[in-house]
């Protein structure tokens, strides 16, 4: 099976992202990247399907130059080879200009399946994977916890709302959107690490008449609050019986 | 004309729908609100949403829509908006919607806004408010392009009883759509829930939840300590139970329960907003977190920025006095 994962490289989760002088995008200079957790579980979803069936797995992402961590990264986990659509101005792209680019770079390579993650850490527009399925004209389907083969497809089990499942079954080619926590992650090895500086990245332009933008942030900012918090400061001691005492005798809450 | 494409699964609507069409009345500040819904056998959904303040309830009504497919509802629905010529489409930001409405924009070239919790006019446009970065910052988005544009509104983000109700009852159009059923790729079976939940999470009055920030799963039995020193059940964010620390029937959020009990004590969880829309219909909301900008403290009623470790075993020993 000729499996293609969709990867993304975003700021990382556990830093606060900083505004630029615009405030219209973040300070790219200040973050640090890494692979979008959903998209770490889709290339584990994938590598496991080629362990069980044989075939490849190619690694696919649109961004600027810096995005040839993950994708190094991906490689030494186990992905095969990769394709980069390289071009600095898909680092703030929409949902559709990304996907239009990975499409144009993926629909020569006929790819029996693709996986991505269900949604990015960054923009979190929950839109590329389905746009793409749309734009190779392939069925799909989202937020997966579990992938089977089936005589001729597959069978995947999409979470619904509350606690909700629902197998469905689909003819490939096909992209489904993995959910985070549908395996569990391996890390790279030190051989995986060097096998993968020996492996092919193809570096794809992006579509030349590159698809004008959806959306048009006009404006980011720091949240503004919903509720007016009540910061308790003070050794952690202090700060404790304050909340205690706080709990019991304003919000009571507690006896 | 505003569109909202409502919600419903074997006849019974997704409240969800209410939100979209609160949401709807907003943004259109008086202009006309049109509900589509599609299904097999869905005049008595179609009847309960007349109730609202309306145009009209159009409704297409299919065998081969009895099941919901992505293939299914994006054809009929492309039909529909063809047909009504909307300036705006509004969906709930269920998962059903994020299944299908990226398909559906994509198939008409057309802006898709998701997660949208609120609207505000920016020079001549309508700008949608949206979180991004994990809920760490918040946009102002504006949809670029030919109408309609597709918004999607974040549950919880308008309130279903602030919909507007007519005086009468709206009048439901069917609308007739061919449906080729042979076009429809995906093959659904019966949706069905893991093991029964023996954890009712809904009903707890007190719940202590922890996030990444607990770090090891051998701490789970500090916050364990402290969840029984209030008399609260444990729950946990959606890495934890990922991560197999506590089982996925103790999750909060969008993908596990939905609580609201009188306090919900939030230790090492950052406030993603999958996370956030299942518990901030609680009354009091603690959060204890080492991050200051984490957007748990954007919700909570009290919070102390510090080391759970050293705060939890003093809340313990505090409450034990």
């Amino acid at each position: 099976m000729r499996i293609a994962v969709c990867i993304k490289q975003v700021p990382s989760r556990d830093s606060q992202p900083r505004v630029n002088d615009d405030q219209t995008w973040i300070r790219e200079q200040d973050a640090g990247y890494e692979m979008n957790e959903p998209d770490a579980y889709a290339l584990e979803e994938a590598l496991r399907l080629k362990e069980a069936q044989g075939g490849e797995v190619v690694v696919c992402s649109a961004g600027p130059a810096r995005v040839a961590q993950v994708i190094r990264e991906a490689l030494a986990r186990g992905a095969d080879r990769a394709i980069h659509v390289d071009d600095d101005g898909l680092a703030s792209a929409d949902a559709f200009v990304i996907a239009d680019a990975l499409a144009e770079a993926m629909r020569q390579e006929a790819f029996d399946l693709i996986l991505t993650g269900l949604q990015s850490d960054d923009q979190g527009f929950a839109q590329t994977g389905v746009i793409l399925a749309e734009r190779l004209g392939l069925s799909h389907a989202t937020i997966i916890m579990e992938v089977q083969s089936a005589a001729g497809g597959v069978r995947v089990k999409r979470e619904l709302e509350g606690g909700w499942f629902q197998w469905v079954s689909m003819p490939l080619p096909a992209v489904l959107t993995i959910q985070s926590g549908i395996n569990q992650l391996r890390y790279a090895t030190l051989k995986g690490i060097m096998a993968a500086k020996k492996k092919e990245i193809r570096k794809a332009a992006p579509p030349a008449t590159i698809a004008a933008p959806k959306q048009k942030i006009v404006s980011l900012y720091l949240p503004e609050k919903s509720k007016k918090t009540q910061m308790i400061t003070g050794s952690p001691a202090e700060a404790a019986t304050e909340l205690v005492r706080r709990l019991r005798e304003d919000a009571r809450v507690i006896s | 004309m505003i569109l909202v494409i409502g919600e419903q699964r074997n006849g019974t609507l997704n409240r969800a729908t209410w939100e979209a069409v609160a949401g709807a009345q907003q943004l259109a500040a008086g202009a006309p609100v049109v509900v589509v819904v599609a299904g097999a056998g869905v005049e008595r959904v179609a009847a309960e949403l007349a109730a609202g303040q309306v145009q009209e309830i159009v409704t297409i009504d299919s065998p081969a829509l009895d099941a919901y497919t992505p293939d299914g509802y994006t054809a009929v629905l492309a039909a529909a908006i063809a047909l009504l010529s909307p300036s705006v489409v509004v969906l709930p930001h269920t998962y059903q919607t994020r299944d299908f409405a990226p398909k559906l924009a994509a198939r008409l070239d057309r802006a898709l806004i998701t997660d949208v919790t609120g609207m505000k006019k920016v020079g001549g446009d309508t700008a949608f408010v949206r979180p991004m970065f994990q809920g760490k910052l918040t946009a102002d988005v504006v949809p670029q392009g030919p109408a309609p544009h597709f918004v999607t509104f974040q549950i919880g983000a308008f309130r279903a009883d602030q919909a507007g109700r007519g005086a009468t009852a709206a009048p439901i159009r069917p609308v007739a759509v061919n449906v080729d059923a042979g076009a429809i790729r995906q093959k659904p079976e019966a949706p069905f829930q893991e093991a029964k939940q023996s954890v009712d999470l809904s009903q707890a009055e007190r719940i202590v939840s922890v996030g990444r920030g607990i770090k090891e799963q051998s701490n789970i039995a500090l916050a364990q300590q402290l969840a029984d020193a209030l008399g609260a059940e444990l729950a946990a964010s959606r890495p934890i139970c990922d991560s197999g620390w506590l089982p996925m029937e103790r999750q909060v959020g969008s993908s596990g329960q939905t609580v609201a009990p009188k306090l919900y004590l939030a230790l090492g969880i950052s406030g993603a907003i999958q996370h956030l829309v299942g518990m901030k219909g609680a009354s009091t909301i603690v959060a204890i977190n080492k991050d200051p900008d984490a957007p748990i403290f954007e919700v909570a009623d009290f919070g102390i920025v510090g080391d759970l470790f050293e705060i939890v075993p003093a809340m313990i020993a505090a409450l034990k006095t």
